[in-house]
């Protein structure tokens, strides 16, 4: 692949096919921990860095233990096991280097562990038959589209507080029509072609 | 054990206590898969299956799981169940599986099945665990099958597959797209909020009513 097509992949994974709002991955953490700005974004570079790391080590998984043996049909467990691993490591750096982003994420940050953005972007390199750079890549973007949609909807939603909405709409279904807006606006890009 | 204990944790389970409507649980495949009918009743049964398979088995295996990698320990278990699924689907029905793609291994991370499994299966006995999958299971496909029934009435005009509002509907793709889903699902809590805030409001009223009146015989 060359670099305008990596280039072009990458636009499409944060626009085009947003994990969010149009392969309906990574909902729960987008819903759960969207009530302040600073926390969304945090949870979103974590799961920018999770997303690249585990997709490097997923792919090395996938090459060079699994495929060899004929185990592909291990995937998920396997998957699921180094992304565990991943986050716990994660959280135990965070812990000593960033305590005060670590104490704002708090019981999230087990969750990106399922989190099915993470799991998915796994999968989905290995339904492509993506290479390396390839797989990183793409995780890696994909990650920042869920960032980029989980910080706009966190401001929107800092704004929701002081709107005027019946009260069966308190919390989640308010939170779910403005998502919808989203998406429509999203699908914006849809027609979106880069060369 | 008290059957009608049973039946009673049964039904709320599955209603009251709707894991997708009520609880909030499991929303990526909500919305993925409920653009039609058939499609959610899929999703929503293969979740239960492995939903009954990963309660018993975490339920069966509670004491002798440590519970400091309790939760790694699961989420092999769920996974191991998943890949059961995920190859009996592949091969009994290739093409609910095709449809269905990459939602069938994501649900390992489907949040309900890990809750039920921290909350309930880890301290009941294997039997109720199997029920209590059971009942979220059903409530899951429940779920979806309301919001794809919605979905795929509005969006494309039939139910299954069968044509209900004729060959001149002019079909809503809005419904099917994911703007659709999210509005869809919004509506729905949105709609089972407001039926319990009017219960709550009548049993209040009544609670009221009842204070007013031996306030009244008290005087």
């Amino acid at each position: 692949m060359t670099l305008t097509e990596l280039l072009a992949m990458s636009l499409s994974a944060i626009l085009v096919e947003n994990f969010v709002f149009v392969k309906f991955l990574g909902i729960c953490p987008f819903l759960g921990v969207s009530k302040s700005t600073s926390t969304a974004t945090g949870m979103g570079l974590a799961v920018v860095f999770v997303m690249g790391v585990s997709s490097a080590c997923t792919w090395c998984v996938n090459r060079f233990i699994l495929e060899p043996f004929g185990l592909e049909y291990m995937q998920t467990l396997a998957f699921i096991l180094v992304i565990a691993a991943l986050v716990q490591f994660v959280e135990m750096f965070l812990q000593k280097a960033l305590p005060s982003l670590y104490q704002a994420l708090g019981i999230y940050l087990p969750l990106i562990t399922t989190n099915c953005a993470v799991l998915g972007v796994a999968l989905l390199n290995v339904e492509r038959s993506y290479n390396f750079i390839e797989s990183v890549v793409y995780a890696t973007t994909a990650g920042i589209g869920f960032l980029l949609a989980i910080t706009i909807f966190a401001s929107i939603r800092e704004r929701l507080e002081y709107a005027d909405y019946p009260k069966a709409f308190e919390g989640f279904p308010i939170a779910l029509v403005t998502a919808a807006l989203l998406s429509i606006a999203f699908m914006g890009f849809q027609g979106l072609k880069v060369w | 054990m008290d059957f009608k204990k049973e039946a009673r944790d049964f039904f709320s389970g599955m209603i009251n206590n709707n894991p997708t409507l009520v609880q909030l649980l499991g929303m990526c495949p909500t919305m993925a898969v409920s653009t039609s009918v058939e499609n959610a009743i899929g999703m929503g049964l293969a979740a239960t299956a492995v939903l009954i398979g990963s309660n018993t088995a975490i339920s069966l295996l509670r004491k002798l799981i440590p519970s400091k990698i309790r939760i790694a320990a699961y989420v092999v278990l769920i996974s191991g169940f998943v890949t059961i699924i995920d190859l009996l689907m592949r091969a009994y029905l290739p093409a609910l599986s095709a449809r269905l793609g990459l939602y069938i291994p994501l649900i390992v991370v489907n949040c309900i099945i890990l809750a039920r499994a921290e909350a309930f299966a880890s301290n009941n006995s294997p039997g109720r665990s199997a029920l209590d999958g059971l009942s979220m299971g059903l409530g899951f496909t429940l779920a979806l099958s309301v919001l794809a029934v919605i979905r795929e009435l509005l969006g494309n005009g039939t139910i299954l597959g069968i044509n209900i509002l004729g060959s001149n509907y002019p079909s809503a793709t809005f419904f099917l797209l994911p703007p659709g889903g999210f509005l869809t699902l919004g509506m729905l809590i949105a709609l089972v909020a407001a039926i319990k805030n009017r219960k709550k409001n009548v049993t209040i009223a009544e609670k009221v009513a009842e204070d007013i009146q031996q306030g009244g015989n008290a005087q």
